[in-house]
Protein backbone atom coordinates (compact mmCIF):
# COMPACT_ATOMS: atom_id res chain seq x y z
CA UNK A 1 0.00 0.00 0.00
CA UNK A 2 1.09 3.18 -0.60
CA UNK A 3 1.89 5.35 2.49
CA UNK A 4 1.71 9.19 2.27
CA UNK A 5 3.48 9.84 5.48
CA UNK A 6 7.12 8.77 3.49
CA UNK A 7 8.54 9.47 0.42
CA UNK A 8 10.28 6.07 -0.22
CA UNK A 9 13.06 3.82 1.50
CA UNK A 10 16.34 4.61 0.24
CA UNK A 11 19.01 1.68 0.19
CA UNK A 12 23.24 2.61 0.05
CA UNK A 13 25.23 0.46 -2.05
CA UNK A 14 28.96 0.20 -2.10
CA UNK A 15 29.69 -0.20 -5.53
CA UNK A 16 27.71 0.13 -8.78
CA UNK A 17 27.31 -4.18 -9.53
CA UNK A 18 25.84 -3.87 -6.15
CA UNK A 19 23.48 -1.84 -7.07
CA UNK A 20 22.40 -2.86 -10.37
CA UNK A 21 21.98 -6.77 -8.74
CA UNK A 22 19.49 -4.96 -6.16
CA UNK A 23 17.79 -2.94 -8.89
CA UNK A 24 17.00 -6.47 -11.35
CA UNK A 25 15.80 -7.94 -8.19
CA UNK A 26 13.73 -4.92 -6.95
CA UNK A 27 12.10 -4.95 -10.78
CA UNK A 28 11.84 -9.06 -10.11
CA UNK A 29 9.72 -8.75 -6.98
CA UNK A 30 7.25 -6.36 -8.32
CA UNK A 31 8.93 -2.68 -7.29
CA UNK A 32 7.63 -0.23 -10.58
CA UNK A 33 8.62 3.20 -8.91
CA UNK A 34 12.33 3.13 -8.74
CA UNK A 35 15.20 5.77 -8.98
CA UNK A 36 18.74 5.39 -9.00
CA UNK A 37 21.77 7.93 -7.52
CA UNK A 38 25.47 7.42 -8.54
CA UNK A 39 28.49 9.77 -8.64
CA UNK A 40 28.97 8.82 -11.94
CA UNK A 41 26.83 7.82 -15.26
CA UNK A 42 26.15 4.10 -15.52
CA UNK A 43 24.46 3.19 -18.69
CA UNK A 44 23.07 0.02 -17.66
CA UNK A 45 20.71 1.12 -14.87
CA UNK A 46 18.21 3.16 -16.51
CA UNK A 47 17.34 -0.82 -18.13
CA UNK A 48 17.82 -1.85 -14.86
CA UNK A 49 14.88 0.40 -12.66
CA UNK A 50 12.99 0.28 -16.06
CA UNK A 51 13.47 3.58 -17.24
CA UNK A 52 11.74 4.04 -20.54
CA UNK A 53 11.06 7.35 -21.18
CA UNK A 54 11.95 8.35 -24.68
CA UNK A 55 10.27 11.98 -25.03
CA UNK A 56 13.92 12.97 -25.08
CA UNK A 57 15.11 11.58 -28.08
CA UNK A 58 12.12 12.83 -30.04
CA UNK A 59 12.91 16.52 -28.25
CA UNK A 60 16.40 16.29 -29.82
CA UNK A 61 15.18 15.21 -32.92
CA UNK A 62 12.68 17.91 -33.51
CA UNK A 63 15.44 20.29 -32.40
CA UNK A 64 17.41 19.08 -35.02
CA UNK A 65 14.79 19.07 -37.89
CA UNK A 66 14.37 22.39 -36.73
CA UNK A 67 18.22 23.68 -37.23
CA UNK A 68 18.42 22.06 -40.71
CA UNK A 69 15.33 23.90 -41.95
CA UNK A 70 16.54 26.88 -40.12
CA UNK A 71 19.91 26.59 -41.36
CA UNK A 72 18.93 25.90 -45.30
CA UNK A 73 16.00 28.67 -45.17
CA UNK A 74 18.30 31.15 -43.97
CA UNK A 75 21.10 30.87 -46.15
CA UNK A 76 18.28 30.23 -48.99
CA UNK A 77 16.42 33.40 -47.88
CA UNK A 78 19.77 35.93 -48.01
CA UNK A 79 21.23 34.12 -51.16
CA UNK A 80 18.70 33.41 -53.27
CA UNK A 81 15.86 35.75 -52.17
CA UNK A 82 16.37 39.22 -50.66
CA UNK A 83 20.28 39.37 -52.05
CA UNK A 84 21.13 37.10 -54.83
CA UNK A 85 24.70 37.97 -55.77
CA UNK A 86 26.87 35.97 -58.48
CA UNK A 87 29.50 34.44 -56.85
CA UNK A 88 31.84 32.54 -59.10
CA UNK A 89 29.27 32.09 -62.22
CA UNK A 90 27.29 29.76 -59.18
CA UNK A 91 23.33 29.55 -59.17
CA UNK A 92 21.66 32.06 -56.22
CA UNK A 93 20.47 28.55 -54.59
CA UNK A 94 24.13 26.36 -54.26
CA UNK A 95 23.61 24.04 -51.88
CA UNK A 96 26.78 21.97 -51.39
CA UNK A 97 27.64 25.56 -50.59
CA UNK A 98 24.53 25.63 -47.66
CA UNK A 99 25.64 22.44 -46.29
CA UNK A 100 27.91 23.37 -43.74
CA UNK A 101 25.69 26.13 -41.98
CA UNK A 102 22.76 23.90 -42.47
CA UNK A 103 25.13 21.09 -40.85
CA UNK A 104 26.13 23.24 -37.69
CA UNK A 105 22.74 24.74 -36.81
CA UNK A 106 21.59 21.08 -36.81
CA UNK A 107 23.89 20.32 -34.20
CA UNK A 108 23.42 23.44 -32.16
CA UNK A 109 19.87 23.18 -32.30
CA UNK A 110 19.69 19.88 -30.96
CA UNK A 111 22.11 20.35 -28.51
CA UNK A 112 19.58 23.04 -27.04
CA UNK A 113 16.84 21.25 -27.11
CA UNK A 114 18.77 18.42 -25.81
CA UNK A 115 20.12 20.64 -22.82
CA UNK A 116 16.83 22.65 -22.14
CA UNK A 117 14.23 19.25 -22.88
CA UNK A 118 16.59 17.64 -19.93
CA UNK A 119 16.21 20.37 -17.61
CA UNK A 120 12.34 20.72 -18.62
CA UNK A 121 11.64 17.10 -18.01
CA UNK A 122 13.60 16.69 -14.92
CA UNK A 123 11.44 19.35 -13.78
CA UNK A 124 14.55 21.56 -12.56
CA UNK A 125 15.59 23.92 -10.67
CA UNK A 126 14.04 22.10 -7.87
CA UNK A 127 14.83 23.55 -4.61
CA UNK A 128 13.76 20.73 -2.62
CA UNK A 129 13.80 17.11 -2.99
CA UNK A 130 13.27 14.97 -0.17
CA UNK A 131 16.08 12.53 -0.83
CA UNK A 132 18.27 14.78 1.26
CA UNK A 133 16.54 14.29 4.19
CA UNK A 134 18.73 11.64 4.41
CA UNK A 135 22.21 12.41 5.66
CA UNK A 136 23.94 10.13 3.88
CA UNK A 137 22.42 11.19 0.51
CA UNK A 138 25.15 13.66 0.16
CA UNK A 139 27.49 10.39 -0.41
CA UNK A 140 25.80 10.46 -3.69
CA UNK A 141 28.13 12.68 -5.70
CA UNK A 142 31.30 10.92 -4.02
CA UNK A 143 31.17 7.23 -3.90
CA UNK A 144 27.93 5.90 -2.87
CA UNK A 145 25.21 4.18 -5.07
CA UNK A 146 21.90 4.51 -4.31
CA UNK A 147 18.10 2.94 -4.91
CA UNK A 148 15.06 4.51 -4.15
CA UNK A 149 11.64 2.99 -3.86
CA UNK A 150 8.98 5.66 -4.05
CA UNK A 151 5.99 5.11 -1.36
CA UNK A 152 3.81 5.66 -4.77
CA UNK A 153 4.55 2.14 -5.64
CA UNK A 154 1.49 -0.23 -5.24
CA UNK A 155 3.57 -2.87 -3.92
CA UNK A 156 5.04 0.07 -1.13
CA UNK A 157 4.97 -1.39 2.26
CA UNK A 158 7.72 0.71 4.95
CA UNK A 159 8.31 -2.84 7.03
CA UNK A 160 8.26 -5.36 4.19
CA UNK A 161 10.39 -3.04 1.73
CA UNK A 162 12.82 -2.22 4.16
CA UNK A 163 13.28 -5.73 5.20
CA UNK A 164 13.57 -6.50 1.31
CA UNK A 165 16.26 -3.98 0.72
CA UNK A 166 18.07 -5.20 3.72
CA UNK A 167 18.26 -8.62 1.75
CA UNK A 168 20.24 -7.28 -1.28
CA UNK A 169 23.66 -6.44 0.55
CA UNK A 170 22.39 -3.08 1.11
CA UNK A 171 25.21 -0.96 3.52
CA UNK A 172 22.59 0.68 4.61
CA UNK A 173 18.31 0.98 4.20
CA UNK A 174 16.93 4.52 5.52
CA UNK A 175 13.48 5.98 5.08
CA UNK A 176 13.03 9.33 3.40
CA UNK A 177 11.04 12.00 5.04
CA UNK A 178 8.56 13.94 2.01
CA UNK B 1 37.69 -17.79 -23.67
CA UNK B 2 40.76 -16.92 -25.92
CA UNK B 3 41.85 -20.73 -25.69
CA UNK B 4 38.55 -22.19 -26.88
CA UNK B 5 38.04 -19.71 -29.71
CA UNK B 6 41.57 -20.87 -31.58
CA UNK B 7 40.99 -24.53 -30.55
CA UNK B 8 36.85 -24.98 -31.74
CA UNK B 9 36.02 -25.38 -35.17
CA UNK B 10 32.50 -24.21 -35.25
CA UNK B 11 30.04 -25.45 -38.12
CA UNK B 12 29.10 -21.95 -38.77
CA UNK B 13 33.19 -20.97 -40.03
CA UNK B 14 33.08 -24.31 -42.61
CA UNK B 15 29.67 -22.89 -44.00
CA UNK B 16 31.12 -19.36 -44.75
CA UNK B 17 34.67 -21.29 -45.57
CA UNK B 18 32.19 -23.68 -48.30
CA UNK B 19 30.23 -20.18 -49.49
CA UNK B 20 33.83 -17.93 -48.98
CA UNK B 21 35.25 -20.81 -51.67
CA UNK B 22 32.20 -21.03 -54.13
CA UNK B 23 31.80 -17.33 -54.54
CA UNK B 24 35.42 -16.81 -54.65
CA UNK B 25 35.77 -19.49 -57.18
CA UNK B 26 32.71 -18.40 -59.13
CA UNK B 27 33.71 -14.53 -59.49
CA UNK B 28 37.90 -15.51 -60.28
CA UNK B 29 36.39 -17.84 -62.95
CA UNK B 30 33.96 -15.05 -64.43
CA UNK B 31 37.10 -12.98 -63.95
CA UNK B 32 39.13 -15.50 -65.93
CA UNK B 33 36.83 -15.38 -69.11
CA UNK B 34 37.01 -11.82 -68.83
CA UNK B 35 40.18 -11.35 -68.65
CA UNK B 36 40.14 -12.70 -71.95
CA UNK B 37 37.26 -11.41 -73.51
CA UNK B 38 38.05 -7.86 -72.28
CA UNK B 39 42.14 -7.93 -71.31
CA UNK B 40 41.71 -3.79 -70.86
CA UNK B 41 39.40 -4.38 -68.23
CA UNK B 42 41.46 -6.96 -65.60
CA UNK B 43 43.16 -5.15 -64.07
CA UNK B 44 41.30 -2.08 -63.06
CA UNK B 45 38.54 -4.63 -61.73
CA UNK B 46 41.70 -6.14 -60.05
CA UNK B 47 43.17 -2.74 -58.54
CA UNK B 48 39.26 -2.18 -57.32
CA UNK B 49 39.22 -6.25 -55.42
CA UNK B 50 42.75 -5.31 -54.36
CA UNK B 51 41.94 -2.27 -52.28
CA UNK B 52 38.67 -3.99 -51.28
CA UNK B 53 40.15 -6.77 -49.70
CA UNK B 54 43.50 -4.83 -48.36
CA UNK B 55 40.99 -2.57 -46.80
CA UNK B 56 39.46 -5.04 -44.56
CA UNK B 57 42.64 -6.23 -43.68
CA UNK B 58 44.20 -3.14 -42.90
CA UNK B 59 41.16 -1.60 -41.01
CA UNK B 60 41.41 -4.95 -38.80
CA UNK B 61 44.81 -4.14 -38.07
CA UNK B 62 44.14 -0.39 -37.39
CA UNK B 63 41.44 -1.26 -35.03
CA UNK B 64 43.34 -3.49 -33.49
CA UNK B 65 45.78 -1.24 -32.33
CA UNK B 66 43.48 1.34 -31.85
CA UNK B 67 42.09 -1.74 -29.58
CA UNK B 68 45.14 -1.91 -27.47
CA UNK B 69 45.70 1.50 -27.15
CA UNK B 70 42.10 2.53 -25.97
CA UNK B 71 40.92 -0.71 -24.34
CA UNK B 72 37.33 -1.45 -23.97
CA UNK B 73 34.58 -3.74 -23.91
CA UNK B 74 33.84 -3.55 -27.35
CA UNK B 75 37.63 -4.23 -28.46
CA UNK B 76 37.16 -7.38 -26.00
CA UNK B 77 34.73 -9.07 -27.73
CA UNK B 78 36.13 -7.72 -31.28
CA UNK B 79 39.53 -8.48 -30.66
CA UNK B 80 39.74 -11.85 -32.51
CA UNK B 81 38.03 -10.91 -35.46
CA UNK B 82 40.35 -7.87 -36.13
CA UNK B 83 43.54 -10.52 -35.31
CA UNK B 84 42.03 -13.03 -37.93
CA UNK B 85 41.32 -10.26 -40.42
CA UNK B 86 44.54 -8.75 -40.28
CA UNK B 87 46.29 -12.25 -40.55
CA UNK B 88 45.45 -12.14 -44.09
CA UNK B 89 47.82 -9.03 -44.86
CA UNK B 90 49.85 -11.33 -46.86
CA UNK B 91 46.99 -12.94 -49.01
CA UNK B 92 46.78 -9.12 -49.79
CA UNK B 93 50.79 -8.93 -50.50
CA UNK B 94 49.68 -11.20 -53.09
CA UNK B 95 47.02 -9.50 -54.52
CA UNK B 96 49.29 -6.57 -55.29
CA UNK B 97 51.76 -8.71 -56.98
CA UNK B 98 50.07 -8.52 -60.55
CA UNK B 99 49.58 -4.87 -60.12
CA UNK B 100 53.11 -4.22 -59.10
CA UNK B 101 53.54 -6.15 -62.55
CA UNK B 102 51.36 -4.72 -64.60
CA UNK B 103 52.29 -0.93 -63.45
CA UNK B 104 52.33 0.33 -67.16
CA UNK B 105 48.46 -1.14 -67.28
CA UNK B 106 47.06 0.88 -64.72
CA UNK B 107 48.81 4.07 -64.43
CA UNK B 108 49.79 6.57 -67.19
CA UNK B 109 52.88 7.87 -65.11
CA UNK B 110 54.48 4.60 -65.34
CA UNK B 111 54.44 4.36 -69.28
CA UNK B 112 57.71 6.21 -70.56
CA UNK B 113 55.72 7.74 -73.88
CA UNK B 114 53.43 9.35 -72.02
CA UNK B 115 54.98 10.66 -69.37
CA UNK B 116 57.31 12.17 -72.20
CA UNK B 117 54.68 13.76 -74.31
CA UNK B 118 53.15 15.30 -70.91
CA UNK B 119 55.45 18.00 -68.98
CA UNK B 120 53.63 17.60 -65.82
CA UNK B 121 54.11 14.14 -65.53
CA UNK B 122 57.92 14.83 -65.96
CA UNK B 123 57.84 17.12 -63.25
CA UNK B 124 56.24 14.89 -61.24
CA UNK B 125 58.60 11.84 -61.87
CA UNK B 126 60.69 12.01 -59.31
CA UNK B 127 57.63 10.38 -57.04
CA UNK B 128 55.43 8.92 -59.57
CA UNK B 129 57.96 6.03 -61.24
CA UNK B 130 58.00 2.81 -61.49
CA UNK B 131 61.10 1.59 -59.26
CA UNK B 132 60.30 3.83 -56.79
CA UNK B 133 56.69 3.16 -56.71
CA UNK B 134 57.51 -0.71 -55.77
CA UNK B 135 60.18 0.39 -52.89
CA UNK B 136 57.53 2.10 -51.66
CA UNK B 137 54.66 -0.59 -52.12
CA UNK B 138 57.45 -2.98 -50.25
CA UNK B 139 57.80 -0.79 -47.68
CA UNK B 140 54.12 -0.09 -46.89
CA UNK B 141 53.54 -4.41 -46.65
CA UNK B 142 56.55 -4.79 -44.51
CA UNK B 143 55.54 -2.20 -41.82
CA UNK B 144 51.80 -3.21 -41.54
CA UNK B 145 52.91 -7.21 -41.60
CA UNK B 146 55.70 -6.56 -39.39
CA UNK B 147 53.05 -5.00 -36.83
CA UNK B 148 50.33 -7.53 -37.78
CA UNK B 149 52.74 -10.40 -36.84
CA UNK B 150 54.38 -9.35 -33.55
CA UNK B 151 50.47 -8.62 -32.29
CA UNK B 152 49.21 -12.14 -33.37
CA UNK B 153 52.58 -13.73 -31.87
CA UNK B 154 51.87 -12.18 -28.64
CA UNK B 155 48.27 -13.14 -28.96
CA UNK B 156 48.33 -16.30 -29.21
CA UNK B 157 51.56 -17.14 -27.12
CA UNK B 158 49.16 -15.60 -24.10
CA UNK B 159 46.25 -17.74 -25.02
CA UNK B 160 48.76 -21.14 -24.79
CA UNK B 161 49.13 -19.63 -21.39
CA UNK B 162 52.97 -19.38 -22.25
CA UNK B 163 53.16 -16.09 -20.97
CA UNK B 164 51.13 -14.26 -17.88
CA UNK B 165 48.44 -11.85 -19.07
CA UNK B 166 50.53 -9.33 -17.03
CA UNK B 167 49.83 -5.44 -17.43
CA UNK B 168 53.67 -5.37 -18.42
CA UNK B 169 53.54 -7.96 -20.77
CA UNK B 170 50.18 -6.39 -22.16
CA UNK B 171 52.23 -3.37 -22.46
CA UNK B 172 54.34 -4.88 -25.27
CA UNK B 173 51.26 -4.59 -27.23
CA UNK B 174 51.27 -0.86 -26.39
CA UNK B 175 54.42 -0.27 -28.04
CA UNK B 176 54.05 -1.82 -31.17
CA UNK B 177 50.29 -0.21 -31.45
CA UNK B 178 51.03 3.37 -30.69
CA UNK B 179 53.79 4.21 -33.34
CA UNK B 180 52.07 1.16 -35.81
CA UNK B 181 48.96 3.38 -35.81
CA UNK B 182 50.78 6.08 -36.56
CA UNK B 183 53.05 4.44 -39.22
CA UNK B 184 49.66 2.96 -40.71
CA UNK B 185 47.81 6.56 -41.08
CA UNK B 186 50.98 8.08 -42.78
CA UNK B 187 51.96 4.91 -45.02
CA UNK B 188 48.14 4.88 -46.05
CA UNK B 189 47.73 8.13 -46.97
CA UNK B 190 50.81 7.54 -49.13
CA UNK B 191 49.65 4.30 -50.35
CA UNK B 192 46.34 5.93 -51.24
CA UNK B 193 48.53 8.12 -53.63
CA UNK B 194 50.46 5.50 -55.19
CA UNK B 195 47.45 3.03 -55.82
CA UNK B 196 43.79 5.03 -56.37
CA UNK B 197 44.93 9.07 -56.41
CA UNK B 198 47.79 9.00 -59.15
CA UNK B 199 45.24 6.75 -61.57
CA UNK B 200 44.22 10.24 -62.90
CA UNK B 201 48.18 11.94 -62.23
CA UNK B 202 47.05 15.63 -62.65
CA UNK B 203 44.53 15.23 -59.79
CA UNK B 204 44.78 15.86 -56.41
CA UNK B 205 43.18 15.72 -53.00
CA UNK B 206 44.75 16.70 -49.57
CA UNK B 207 41.89 14.85 -47.70
CA UNK B 208 41.62 11.64 -50.29
CA UNK B 209 44.07 9.57 -47.85
CA UNK B 210 41.79 9.93 -45.16
CA UNK B 211 38.68 9.33 -46.67
CA UNK B 212 40.59 5.95 -47.83
CA UNK B 213 41.65 5.31 -44.28
CA UNK B 214 38.14 5.95 -42.38
CA UNK B 215 36.83 3.71 -45.58
CA UNK B 216 38.74 1.26 -44.05
CA UNK B 217 38.09 1.36 -40.57
CA UNK B 218 34.46 0.99 -41.66
CA UNK B 219 35.03 -1.90 -43.61
CA UNK B 220 36.63 -3.88 -40.54
CA UNK B 221 33.78 -2.51 -38.30
CA UNK B 222 31.18 -3.89 -40.05
CA UNK B 223 33.27 -7.22 -40.46
CA UNK B 224 32.88 -7.25 -36.97
CA UNK B 225 29.79 -6.65 -36.37
CA UNK B 226 28.90 -9.39 -39.20
CA UNK B 227 31.04 -11.77 -37.58
CA UNK B 228 29.60 -11.18 -34.18
CA UNK B 229 26.24 -12.20 -35.24
CA UNK B 230 27.45 -14.83 -37.06
CA UNK B 231 29.22 -16.31 -34.03
CA UNK B 232 26.67 -15.31 -31.12
CA UNK B 233 24.98 -18.34 -30.72
CA UNK B 234 27.81 -20.27 -30.52
CA UNK B 235 29.92 -20.82 -27.13
CA UNK B 236 32.21 -19.16 -26.18
CA UNK B 237 30.95 -16.11 -27.19
CA UNK B 238 27.20 -16.61 -26.51
CA UNK B 239 28.54 -16.65 -22.94
CA UNK B 240 30.15 -13.37 -22.90
CA UNK B 241 28.41 -11.42 -25.67
CA UNK B 242 25.60 -8.78 -24.08
CA UNK B 243 23.85 -6.30 -26.07
CA UNK B 244 25.86 -3.05 -24.91
CA UNK B 245 28.72 -5.03 -26.99
CA UNK B 246 27.05 -5.14 -30.19
CA UNK B 247 25.78 -1.70 -28.38
CA UNK B 248 29.18 -0.37 -28.99
CA UNK B 249 30.27 -1.65 -32.26
CA UNK B 250 26.77 -0.05 -34.14
CA UNK B 251 27.42 3.57 -31.89
CA UNK B 252 31.35 2.68 -33.80
CA UNK B 253 29.67 1.99 -37.00
CA UNK B 254 27.03 4.89 -37.02
CA UNK B 255 30.70 7.54 -36.12
CA UNK B 256 32.57 5.99 -39.32
CA UNK B 257 29.49 5.93 -41.40
CA UNK B 258 29.66 10.07 -40.22
CA UNK B 259 33.05 10.29 -40.57
CA UNK B 260 33.60 8.84 -44.14
CA UNK B 261 30.53 10.99 -45.45
CA UNK B 262 32.09 14.21 -43.37
CA UNK B 263 35.47 13.92 -45.60
CA UNK B 264 34.41 13.07 -48.90
CA UNK B 265 31.75 16.12 -48.72
CA UNK B 266 34.59 18.08 -47.66
CA UNK B 267 36.62 17.16 -50.32
CA UNK B 268 33.82 17.72 -52.68
CA UNK B 269 32.89 20.92 -51.08
CA UNK B 270 36.36 22.47 -51.85
CA UNK B 271 37.10 20.87 -55.59
CA UNK B 272 33.24 22.18 -56.53
CA UNK B 273 33.26 25.96 -54.87
CA UNK B 274 37.25 26.30 -56.19
CA UNK B 275 36.70 25.03 -59.71
CA UNK B 276 40.13 24.71 -60.64
CA UNK B 277 40.84 22.93 -63.78
CA UNK B 278 43.56 20.72 -62.22
CA UNK B 279 41.13 19.04 -59.30
CA UNK B 280 37.01 19.59 -60.79
CA UNK B 281 37.80 16.67 -63.73
CA UNK B 282 37.03 13.93 -60.78
CA UNK B 283 33.28 14.95 -60.12
CA UNK B 284 32.99 16.33 -63.40
CA UNK B 285 33.65 12.70 -65.00
CA UNK B 286 31.55 11.35 -61.94
CA UNK B 287 28.64 13.55 -62.84
CA UNK B 288 27.76 12.72 -66.52
CA UNK B 289 27.46 9.64 -68.47
CA UNK B 290 25.54 7.40 -66.10
CA UNK B 291 28.26 8.07 -63.14
CA UNK B 292 25.39 10.79 -61.70
CA UNK B 293 23.75 8.31 -60.61
CA UNK B 294 26.50 6.13 -58.78
CA UNK B 295 27.29 9.13 -57.03
CA UNK B 296 23.77 9.51 -56.07
CA UNK B 297 23.43 6.22 -55.17
CA UNK B 298 26.66 6.48 -52.80
CA UNK B 299 25.22 9.92 -50.88
CA UNK B 300 22.03 7.41 -50.21
CA UNK B 301 23.23 4.19 -49.78
CA UNK B 302 27.04 4.95 -47.83
CA UNK B 303 25.51 7.49 -46.24
CA UNK B 304 22.18 8.52 -46.05
CA UNK B 305 20.14 5.07 -45.16
CA UNK B 306 22.60 3.54 -42.53
CA UNK B 307 22.69 6.72 -41.01
CA UNK B 308 19.55 7.12 -40.30
CA UNK B 309 19.02 3.47 -39.71
CA UNK B 310 22.04 3.59 -37.20
CA UNK B 311 20.34 6.16 -35.07
CA UNK B 312 17.93 3.32 -33.83
CA UNK B 313 19.22 2.46 -30.25
CA UNK B 314 17.10 -0.64 -30.83
CA UNK B 315 18.83 -1.92 -33.99
CA UNK B 316 22.08 -0.82 -32.97
CA UNK B 317 21.34 -3.59 -29.93
CA UNK B 318 20.03 -5.83 -32.10
CA UNK B 319 23.05 -8.71 -33.80
CA UNK B 320 21.01 -9.67 -36.60
CA UNK B 321 19.84 -6.18 -37.86
CA UNK B 322 23.18 -5.00 -37.30
CA UNK B 323 24.81 -7.34 -39.42
CA UNK B 324 22.13 -6.43 -42.06
CA UNK B 325 23.34 -3.31 -41.86
CA UNK B 326 26.70 -4.09 -41.99
CA UNK B 327 26.71 -6.32 -45.11
CA UNK B 328 24.84 -3.38 -46.93
CA UNK B 329 27.84 -1.04 -45.74
CA UNK B 330 30.01 -3.60 -46.96
CA UNK B 331 28.28 -3.21 -50.44
CA UNK B 332 28.88 0.41 -50.77
CA UNK B 333 32.22 0.14 -49.74
CA UNK B 334 33.23 -1.84 -52.74
CA UNK B 335 30.93 0.87 -54.59
CA UNK B 336 33.06 3.22 -53.15
CA UNK B 337 36.00 1.91 -54.66
CA UNK B 338 34.65 1.32 -57.97
CA UNK B 339 33.62 4.86 -58.08
CA UNK B 340 36.91 6.07 -57.58
CA UNK B 341 39.05 3.44 -59.93
CA UNK B 342 36.97 2.68 -62.64
CA UNK B 343 35.54 6.00 -63.83
CA UNK B 344 39.69 6.29 -65.17
CA UNK B 345 39.32 3.53 -67.74
CA UNK B 346 34.92 3.35 -68.84
CA UNK B 347 33.95 6.82 -69.13
CA UNK B 348 31.87 5.88 -71.67
CA UNK B 349 28.94 3.29 -71.81
CA UNK B 350 27.36 1.86 -68.79
CA UNK B 351 29.12 3.25 -65.93
CA UNK B 352 30.35 0.43 -63.97
CA UNK B 353 31.92 -2.92 -65.99
CA UNK B 354 30.42 -6.40 -65.07
CA UNK B 355 34.15 -7.09 -64.29
CA UNK B 356 34.19 -4.37 -61.82
CA UNK B 357 31.91 -6.23 -59.64
CA UNK B 358 32.85 -9.99 -60.47
CA UNK B 359 36.54 -9.77 -60.18
CA UNK B 360 36.40 -8.07 -56.44
CA UNK B 361 34.07 -10.43 -55.28
CA UNK B 362 35.63 -13.45 -56.19
CA UNK B 363 38.30 -11.65 -54.06
CA UNK B 364 36.54 -11.35 -51.07
CA UNK B 365 35.48 -14.53 -51.30
CA UNK B 366 38.68 -15.87 -51.48
CA UNK B 367 39.26 -13.27 -48.38
CA UNK B 368 36.24 -14.89 -46.38
CA UNK B 369 37.36 -18.64 -47.07
CA UNK B 370 40.79 -17.41 -45.57
CA UNK B 371 39.35 -15.53 -42.62
CA UNK B 372 36.95 -18.21 -41.47
CA UNK B 373 39.99 -20.72 -41.93
CA UNK B 374 42.10 -18.53 -39.76
CA UNK B 375 39.75 -18.56 -36.86
CA UNK B 376 40.91 -21.51 -35.68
Amino acid sequence: MADPALHGVLAEFDNPTSLLNAAHKAREAGYRDLDAFTPYPIEEISDAIGFHDRRLSKIVLGGGLAGMLAGYGLQYWVHAVTYPINVAGKPPNSWPQFVPVTFELTILFSALAAVIGMIVLNGLPMPYHPVFNVPRFSNASRDRFFLLVEATDPKFDRKQTMDFLKTLQAREVSEVEP
Amino acid sequence: MATQGLTTDLPVLGRLRRQGLMVGAAGLILGAIGAFAQPDQFMPAWLIGFTFCLGLSLGCLAMLMIQHMSGGRWGLVARRVFEAGSRLLPYCLLLYIPIGVMLPKLYIWARPAAVQADHILVLKQPYLNVPFALVRAAIYFGVWIFCMWHLNRWSVRQDRGEVAVTPADMRRFRVISAPGLLAYVILMTFASVDWLMSLDPRWYSTIFGFIVVVGQGLAALSLAAVSLALLAPYDPLARYLKPVHVHDIGKLTLAFVMLWAYMSFSQFLIIWAGNLPEEIPFYLVRMRSGWQYVSLLLALGHFALPFCLLLSRDLKRHPRLLARVALFILAMRLLDLIWIVAPNFNQNGFPIHWMDVSIPVGLAGVWVFLFAAAGH
